[in-house]
């Protein structure tokens, strides 16, 4: 069993080949989760105490091991054995594994690991995937090397690796979400832009407070986002980059603008504009900042979102009477998707494409829901006195959005839910927390 | 920073609403010397003139606020009686502008409330300007359902929430 060597996480892209590679050798595992709509008990898994290679790797080998568990239970596919229970103690990362002893206490799979430091900041982490009952490894090992201030993303990276081993697709941990973070009375809230890791971990603010702020949307590669800001006195869409934290007005207009995002290329922007009396839709190039309406008509037209290939949007509108879904070719007719009761805001097209996740609103409670991309085969996911705004994992998988509780004193916090529905949970914000939008996959 | 430039004057408007005597700076001063001025020339009945041209007689008595039905944004009758009053003090007191308002109550999305709130903005815009207003002496601005003034989550605070305030800005240089 070879290690595959991977550099520096500055380096992540360098191990990003190595890593393809490796995975394109796995196969067909079966270990493999298929994830269905019918309920699935979570696949048991041991994660051996990563070893550490001296005495100063071992808070990080603990701290690593114990971020590939939360991640892994997290996704709520996986029931970690705690290591009580665990018979065997891996004490050399290369020792053969003794199947027996992970038989025994019912795992079916077993992450085996080690930890380096690499003086002065640099942590390597080595891991390998293991089918117990089939007493095979699954893949090669994989070695991932970063920095310790990013020990929590090599922690991901593991997590991914064996998430996709076992699904057949990639995973979303090495991720984070962008979002506002909310504090003060209801009636005078203040809005800071954020942006942490998928989990919660790493919280930085990205604005100061002082003007509203609105729905942050990542640019493709995750190096920018787009966003609305009262800044100006009125809604305008605004771009920020993630490196300097410099940003710019994007839509430059006298008129009202919001609820802007990118296209899947990076190139164009949709988003809303009050033209006269009317919000309509328009694409902007995010280069020259010129830009062109693509809906017209007398009716509220907004928070429109592409499709994968970015041929297609899909948005809001009440043309119909009240707020319904539309598809539309860039260039093309609508098409009315949602006939279900009530009304349907907020669409939002899977990076996988097989879905548009939306708000439903109907007797006066809100619910996250899914639908093909033609409105067939609707499904709720979530229910409350207010529920707003999906935003998709990377792969697809996974849904975040934002929960607000009634009253004087209600307040905004984020929730994740499985597509399937299943595996609803709070995620730990430092304030209130509203307009989650989940980045890409991190390189 | 426009945005905390009306709230300082959103403060002082307030403060002189209730105010009596000499202590709210610039802004009171202008009126009571307004007041004096015409308190000159009649002896009598003209306080109801006298107050008309307050801003405390546009917010409380004409209305600075303007209520909606659950998603609409259409004059109705009792919109445009408080609407022409607002049109009469405008025309009559031209050192004042006009930033309306839009706003919504919590129940709906923030997008669609972003564009429900343009859309009352620009309606009270619109009759306003019917009315005789010069388009650029009004601004509008929509806050969806960022900014409720009342916090309950009933329809009691909901119906106070969707409205149209028209917020008056004195116009500098004139």
């Amino acid at each position: 069993m070879k290690i595959r060597a991977a550099v520096a996480v500055t380096a992540i892209i360098a191990s990003c080949a190595g890593f393809t590679s490796a995975l394109a050798q796995t196969g067909e595992s079966p270990l493999r989760i298929e994830i269905t709509e019918g309920v699935i008990e979570p696949v048991p898994i041991a994660t051996a105490r990563f070893v550490a290679d001296s005495e100063a790797a071992a808070p990080f080998a603990e701290e690593i091991t114990s971020i590939i568990v939360d991640d892994l239970v997290g996704s709520g596919l996986f029931r970690n054995i705690p290591e009580q229970a665990h018979i065997a103690k891996i004490t050399n990362f290369d020792s053969p594994v003794q199947y027996s002893d992970w038989k025994a206490i019912n795992a079916e799979a077993l992450i085996t690991g080690s930890v380096e430091v690499l003086p002065p900041e640099t942590i390597s982490v080595k891991f390998r995937l293991f089918d117990v009952f089939l007493e095979v490894p699954v893949g090669d090992g994989i070695k991932f090397t970063g920095s310790k201030s990013n020990l929590r993303r090599l922690a991901h990276k593991v997590s991914d690796v064996v998430y996709s081993r076992m699904l057949g697709e990639k995973g979303y941990f090495d991720s984070r979400v962008a979002f506002v973070s909310e504090s003060g009375p209801k009636g005078s809230r203040v809005k800071r832009l954020a942006i942490m890791d998928y989990d919660g971990a790493n919280v930085r603010y990205l604005s100061d407070g002082r003007s509203i702020v609105l729905a942050p949307r990542f640019s493709p590669d995750g190096s920018r986002i787009i966003y609305t800001s009262y800044e100006s006195g009125v809604p305008r869409v605004y771009i920020m980059d993630l490196n300097t934290l410099q940003s710019r007005e994007l839509v430059e207009s006298v008129e009202m603008s919001f609820a802007p995002r990118f296209s899947p290329d990076g190139r164009k922007a949709i988003f809303s504009l009050n033209k006269g009396s009317n919000t309509d839709i328009f694409e902007i190039d995010v280069a020259t900042g010129n830009f062109r309406q693509v809906t017209f008509g007398n009716s509220i037209e907004t928070a429109p979102s592409y499709s994968p290939d970015g041929q297609s949007i899909v948005f809001e509108s009440d043309r119909s009477g009240s707020q319904q879904l539309y598809v539309q070719p860039i260039n093309g007719r609508a098409k009315r998707i949602s006939f279900g009761d009530g009304r349907y805001g907020t669409p939002v097209w899977s990076p996988r494409g097989d879905y548009i996740a939306f708000t439903k609103q109907a007797g006066n409670r809100f619910h996250i829901g899914v639908m093909r991309t033609d409105g067939s085969e609707e499904r709720l996911l979530s229910e409350s006195f207010l529920d707003e705004g999906p935003t998709w994992s990377p792969n697809g998988r996974v849904l975040m959005f934002f929960r607000e509780s009634r009253g004087e004193f209600g307040a905004p916090f984020l929730i994740s839910v499985d597509v399937t529905g299943r595996n609803l949970k709070k995620v730990p914000t430092p304030e209130f927390a509203s307009d989650p939008a989940w980045s890409p996959l991190l390189r | 920073m426009k945005q905390i430039a009306t709230c300082a004057f959103v403060a002082v408007v307030a403060a002189f609403a209730g105010c009596t005597g000499t202590d709210v700076a610039d802004y009171t001063g202008n009126a009571s010397d307004g007041a004096e001025s015409i308190a000159g020339i009649d002896d009598g009945g003209v306080s109801l003139f006298d107050s008309d041209i307050t801003v405390e007689h546009f917010q409380s008595e004409i209305g600075n606020k303007v209520f909606f039905d659950v998603d609409q944004s259409a004059i109705t009758e009792d919109i445009a009686l408080t609407l022409d009053g607002q049109a009469r003090w405008l025309l009559e007191n031209t050192n004042f502008d006009a930033l309306i308002e839009g706003h919504t109550d919590e129940q709906g999305t923030r997008e669609y409330n972003l564009a429900l709130g343009a859309r009352r903005a620009n309606s009270v815009r619109d009759y306003l300007i019917d009315r005789g207003i010069a388009g650029n002496r009004l601004r509008i601005v929509t806050y969806g359902k960022e900014r409720p003034e009342e916090l309950c989550s009933e329809e009691i605070c909901w119906s106070a929430n969707r409205r149209a305030v028209s917020v008056l800005t004195e116009r500098i240089g004139t």
